[in-house]
């Protein structure tokens, strides 16, 4: 006679396994298959099926799930790095040199941590224009945009944090430059950055205030929006790819296919993971993390520059006052990106890269003006233009803040005008376009900081700058 | 009609609550606020930077010198009329430390090519305002720089100056 609650009391093995794994392994059939996704406390972030289109490699580019290995890799060498490193201005810049000369496998940690952070900065923007492009943001997805954009927060944050504890000319000056841009928030800029630095410079304080954002509240943050973002995947399903007619591409007709997320979804991921931690072992054995020497606040290095992501903010910088060039014009910009999924979207548009084919030849336009444009306007500003003294009794804030922006402003209208008129698009199509234009236009300014700004901060060739 | 108004601007018992638990909530979001800003704000340390400097003797800066004091990161300027004056190193862009450049007579930032007067004025942008000031004393003799507040100022002004024994 067997107690109907507990079948199988003689076979301990067999029950503690079931304690642990409810469902049998392997599944026998996709009832078996979902269940286990269902079941599993990582897993069960995942629906337990999924359309078969939107497995298609080249519509996703595995950009979330990278995103995700990245932060991985990142949260276990970071944790490997705290063991050898004591935030403090005596010790830091020398834990370094020790981790890089002394410490078995240091300087490899400290690489694969250094270049993964870096390439999370790339992975996390190019994600977010991926689902741009392809309509991702659309209804019910648009609070998922929002959480990408936080994410994306979080991810600079993180890495500019992180910036600063090597300890050396590099991470200190950097940071200065950085944190500066703070301080031209009105009102509150210098208590903000005073706050942040735990003074007015960048000090002691600065690094062990850093060192605890940096390993403790930022990353707690960012796994738990994570986890929100992954979750409202699941919640939302997957966007679905389509071809420029209409039809779902990677399957035949209108029909959407489902299939199991194991081992459809699943065992692509753990390809693709294992792929791209191949790939970053692989570089961080032969490309270094840079170290210079020790920070010396005596001493600005020339030119000093801020970190690389943030290149296109300093590059604005010098062409506009303050206030503009680091808050009014990033929070322009963040605005913008925050309030797109909630403006009208062409129904016919989800799914399809570029919208529709008139939306890929608006989209040419825009990146190629926006790399014919915005070289020729630093260009004028760098030679030609001298608004501070060509309105000598203005303000800074007017002559080189609002009359530039406003100008700005006025190019985007004609541009925005222009072109829906030129092509008859649609207002979709359209802000498709002038997205583009402004994203290259970051993209160029970014790339004429880091590599065509040398000494003093002066235009000169690439080869040219040290 | 009067018992109309009355019922109108009674508070049901449930509302109450509601009030009074939402208004203790806010209360408490205050106060730990509060406590994280008291708890987490700047911590000054005595005797560094942010302190009282006593630069040296009037008599030991010739007139048109800038002395550099790389611990208080102020410049002592003595302009051509014998006045003090101590700029902040810091520049007013985005914070790089300036050097003086002797040869030039300017400061002359490496971070973004700003150039600063002797006395702080803005000779290049991006630079948006002077050099920052700290407050001179003179006391028998003695120059004193207080580096405890950098004074920030959008145009630079011959009551910055500080002369030995009073105005000369």
């Amino acid at each position: 006679m067997t107690d109907p609650l507990d079948p199988r009391p003689e076979d301990l093995k067999q029950r503690v396994w079931e304690s642990i794994q409810r469902d049998e392994l392997p599944p026998r059939d996709d009832r078996g298959r979902m269940r286990v996704v269902m079941n599993n406390l990582v897993l069960h972030l995942h629906p337990s099926k999924v359309a078969k289109a939107s497995l298609k490699f080249t519509y996703t580019w595995g950009l979330g799930g990278l995103a995700l290995l990245l932060v991985m890799l990142l949260s276990l060498t970071g944790v490997m790095l705290m063991f050898v490193y004591t935030p403090s201005p005596d010790t830091a810049y020398q834990d370094m040199l020790s981790l890089q000369t002394e410490i078995r496998f240091g300087q490899f940690i400290r690489n694969v941590h250094h270049w993964s952070g870096n390439l999370l900065v790339i992975v996390a923007f190019l994600h977010m224009l991926r689902v741009f492009f392809t309509g991702g943001f659309r209804t019910p997805r648009e609070f998922n945009w929002i959480l990408g954009l936080s994410l994306l927060l979080l991810v600079i944050a993180a890495n500019f944090t992180g910036y600063l504890l090597p300890w050396d000319q590099l991470a200190y000056w950097a940071v200065t430059v950085g944190s500066s841009l703070l301080s031209f928030v009105p009102l509150i800029g210098e208590g903000l950055r005073n706050f942040l630095l735990g003074g007015p410079e960048v000090s002691a304080a600065t690094l062990t205030n850093f060192y605890g954002l940096h390993v403790a509240i930022i990353p707690l943050t960012l796994m738990g929006v994570i986890s929100f973002h992954i979750w409202r995947v699941r919640k939302d399903g997957l966007s679905i790819p389509h071809r420029l007619d209409g039809s779902i591409d990677g399957a035949t007709g209108h029909q959407i296919e489902k299939v199991t997320t194991l081992p459809h979804l699943v065992s692509r991921e753990l390809a693709f993971a294992l792929v791209m931690t191949g790939a970053i072992l692989l570089w961080s054995v032969w490309v270094d993390a840079p170290l210079e020497t020790a920070a010396n606040p005596d001493h600005s290095p020339n030119p000093a520059k801020a970190a690389w992501y943030f290149m296109g903010l300093q590059e604005l910088l010098l062409h506009f006052h303050p206030v503009f060039g680091a808050i009014v014009i990033p929070l322009l910009g963040l605005g913008m990106l925050a309030f797109l999924p909630y403006q009208r979207f062409d129904l016919s548009a989800e799914g399809v890269w570029f919208r529709s084919q008139k939306g890929r030849w608006m989209a040419y336009v825009g990146a190629i003006t926006g790399i014919v444009g915005v070289p020729l306007l630093v260009l004028l500003d760098e030679y030609y233009l001298d608004l501070p003294g060509t309105f000598p009794n203005l303000p800074t804030a007017i002559s080189n803040g609002w009359i530039p922006l406003a100008a700005l402003l006025l190019m985007l209208i004609t541009y925005y005008d222009g072109m829906k008129r030129f092509f008859k698009a649609s207002a979709c199509e359209t802000r498709q376009s002038v997205f583009v234009l402004l994203v290259m236009s970051f993209i160029v300014l970014t790339v004429i900081g880091v590599a065509f700004r040398g000494e003093g901060m002066t235009l000169m060739a690439p080869w040219e700058v040290q | 009609m009067t018992d109309r108004v009355h019922v109108e601007n009674t508070v049901s018992r449930r509302d109450f609550l509601k009030i009074a638990w939402g208004a203790a909530g806010a209360l408490a979001l205050v106060e730990a606020a509060g406590v994280g800003l008291s708890f987490f704000a700047p911590r000054i340390v005595e005797g560094e930077f942010g302190g009282g400097f006593e630069a040296g003797l009037v008599d030991s800066f010739p007139v048109g010198s800038v002395t550099p004091f790389t611990q208080g990161r102020f410049y002592l300027v003595r302009m051509s009329d014998g006045g003090f004056l101590a700029l902040y190193r810091k520049c007013t862009h985005l914070g790089c430390a300036v050097p003086w450049n002797p040869a030039e007579g300017r400061f002359v930032c490496p971070c973004h090519a700003s150039a600063f007067e002797r006395d702080g004025t803005v000779i290049n942008p991006p630079a948006p305002r002077p050099l920052d000031r700290f407050v001179v004393t003179i006391e028998d003799g003695m120059v004193k720089v207080d580096t405890g507040k950098a004074i920030s100022r959008d145009k630079t002004s011959a009551d910055d100056l500080v002369y030995a024994g009073g105005v000369a």
